[in-house]
Parts: C-alpha cells; sequence; structure tokens
C-alpha cells in the first residue's frame, strides 16, 4: 500500500563556488544596521509530495529526480528532508 | 549545394530568425524547427538559438532539454552532425550534456548587453575550422547567465583536447579561464555565449560573427 510523504527539497549553490547574489545580500546587510553577517548563500526550496510503498522508496525518487532533473551536480548540492507520511 | 541550417524555435526563443537571416545571407539556407517534433527533417547543421526556452524555469536549458525535438538533436550530434548552441542554446547543450560545465550567474550580477572581443583558441570546431588560432573576433553578447563553471578536472579536459573554442580577451562575466564557447571532443558541437548572428551584417557594426557562422555551412 503506498502512503504519501512530504517532502522538501533545499537546492544551494556548490560549497566553493562564488555566489553573487549572496554577497550582494550580505553587503547590503550592514546598511540596515545588521552587522556581524557573514557567509549568506541564495538556494531555492522545492516543496512536493509523493506517493511511495515507504519511506525509503520515497527518498530514492526523490534523490533520483534531483541528479536528474532539478538541480544541476555541477554547481548546486541538494538537501532532501522527508517528513512523515500523512 | 546549399547547406540546410535548421533553427530550433522552444517557447521564449527569441534569436531564431536572427541566424536564419545571418544563415541566409552568407549563402546557406536557414529553415525553422519546431521543439515538438521529434525529427530534423533533412538539415545538415543544427542551431539552438537564443532566448529564454520554457522561461527558463527552474535553471536556464533545464526544461527545453526535454523538448521531443532534443532526442533527435542528440542522435544528430551523436552520429557527428554539426550542432551549435548560441547563449540560452549554450545553456542547453550543457544541461542535456552534449557540453560539459554549466552556466551561471554573470560575477556582478548585471544583464550584459555589448560588444567583446573574442579570440579564437582553436580551429578543430565546426565554427571556427575556417579562422585561424590567435584571430580576434567582434560579436556582441547579451546575457545574464555567461559565467561559464566547471571542474579543475574538466577545464585540464578541455585544455588537453583543445575543446575551448573563444575566449574574451576583456572577461565580462567571470567565466571560467576567460572561456566563451567551448565544443566536444570531436569539435561538432559547440556552446558559445557570444550571439555571431549579430555580427553578421555591415549595419550591425561587426561582420565577424558571420565567418564562425560560415563553418556550418562549409563542405569540409
Amino acid at each position: 500500500m503506498s502512503q504519501t510523504f512530504n517532502v522538501a527539497v533545499e537546492v544551494s549553490l556548490r560549497e566553493g563556488i562564488a555566489d553573487p547574489e549572496g554577497l550582494t545580500i550580505e553587503r547590503a546587510l550592514p546598511a540596515l544596521g545588521f552587522s556581524g553577517v557573514s557567509g549568506v548563500r541564495v538556494g531555492k526550496s522545492l516543496r512536493f509530495v509523493v506517493e511511495a510503498p515507504d519511506e525509503d522508496e520515497a527518498r530514492q525518487q526523490v534523490e533520483s529526480m534531483c541528479e536528474r532533473f532539478l538541480a544541476n551536480p555541477v554547481i548546486e548540492d541538494v538537501e532532501i528532508a522527508i517528513s512523515g507520511a500523512s | 549545394m546549399t547547406a540546410k541550417v535548421g533553427v530550433v524555435v522552444f517557447p521564449g526563443s527569441n534569436c531564431e530568425h536572427d541566424v536564419v537571416e545571418a544563415v541566409d545571407s552568407i549563402g546557406g539556407s536557414g529553415e525553422l524547427l519546431w521543439h515538438k517534433d521529434n525529427h530534423l527533417s533533412d538539415v545538415d547543421a543544427v542551431v539552438l538559438p537564443g532566448g529564454f526556452a520554457h522561461g527558463d524555469y527552474l535553471r536556464t536549458g533545464a526544461m527545453a532539454r526535454f523538448s521531443p525535438i532534443m532526442e533527435a538533436v542528440c542522435r544528430f550530434a551523436h552520429d557527428g552532425g554539426p550542432v551549435v548552441g548560441i547563449c540560452n542554446g549554450f545553456q542547453i547543450l550543457t544541461e542535456s550534456q552534449l557540453l560539459p560545465g554549466a552556466l551561471y550567474k554573470n560575477r556582478g550580477l548585471k544583464f550584459l548587453c555589448q560588444p567583446t572581443t573574442l579570440r579564437v583558441e582553436s580551429t578543430s570546431s565546426v565554427l571556427t575550422r575556417g579562422l585561424s588560432q590567435g584571430d580576434e573576433l567582434i560579436v556582441p553578447i547579451n546575457h545574464f547567465e555567461g559565467n561559464y563553471i566547471c571542474s579543475e578536472a574538466t577545464l585540464a579536459v578541455l585544455r588537453e583536447k583543445s575543446q575551448i573554442v573563444l575566449t574574451y580577451t576583456d572577461n565580462p562575466n567571470g567565466a571560467t579561464a576567460d572561456i566563451a564557447g567551448i565544443c566536444n571532443e570531436n569539435g561538432n558541437v559547440v556552446g558559445l555565449m557570444p550571439h555571431p548572428e549579430r555580427a553578421a551584417h555591415p549595419l550591425l557594426g561587426s561582420t565577424d560573427g558571420a565567418l564562425l557562422l560560415k563553418g556550418l555551412i562549409s563542405d569540409d
């Protein structure tokens, strides 16, 4: 029997790749009085629902879609969070 | 015989007519191909033109790669057919893994629309086979995501196999190793950020782009 899983995928630039957007935001923060902020990185987040027999299967499916489509492994890393069946 | 150059139209492409016009003006015959077709009819070369295919949703080129015609383009490329991706077309070629690396946002986060000076680094590609190494060409760029990125291992391979086709003399976008265009190992698949079709008539300020496009319609 298949279950439904909530999936959150965070796509971010791989470490070591310059993030001009993050850098621009970081430089703007002191103007608003927020000093001491560093390491700003900009990414995107995808939310969706997956049907699968179990969580392992759901994770495998999501990993495969990230690899083939949702992220570009040349420049991006992904973090996958799957929360319980509902 | 006049060489037929198929120019693929994706939803959001916007340079296809310029490419057809430029190809026609140098003695070829440009023909528009629709992205939903699953064949290339009988063209001698394929161009993926600039624009914003499928709105550049997710990533530039990420959706276009799944357009039905891309299977035929990949087969044509693997069989040695000349395939050139210009700007957004270059992004589509990297997403399709016909070329290595990726294109990311310009250093400085500015949309760049300006003439650039390019240096011919390799003459083993279909676009540069009529030119000499070291030739300088003036061709405009028009992009937000033209910053070429690849791993050090990939860069070493590109260098070793003369796959770096064109470099900028004054790097405008932060591209790795000043790369403006690369080709695959066989030289039949080329991707470049500058727009040769926009430098193919004296009225456009440069005809250097025509020198590149001529490679597509030559008999070699």
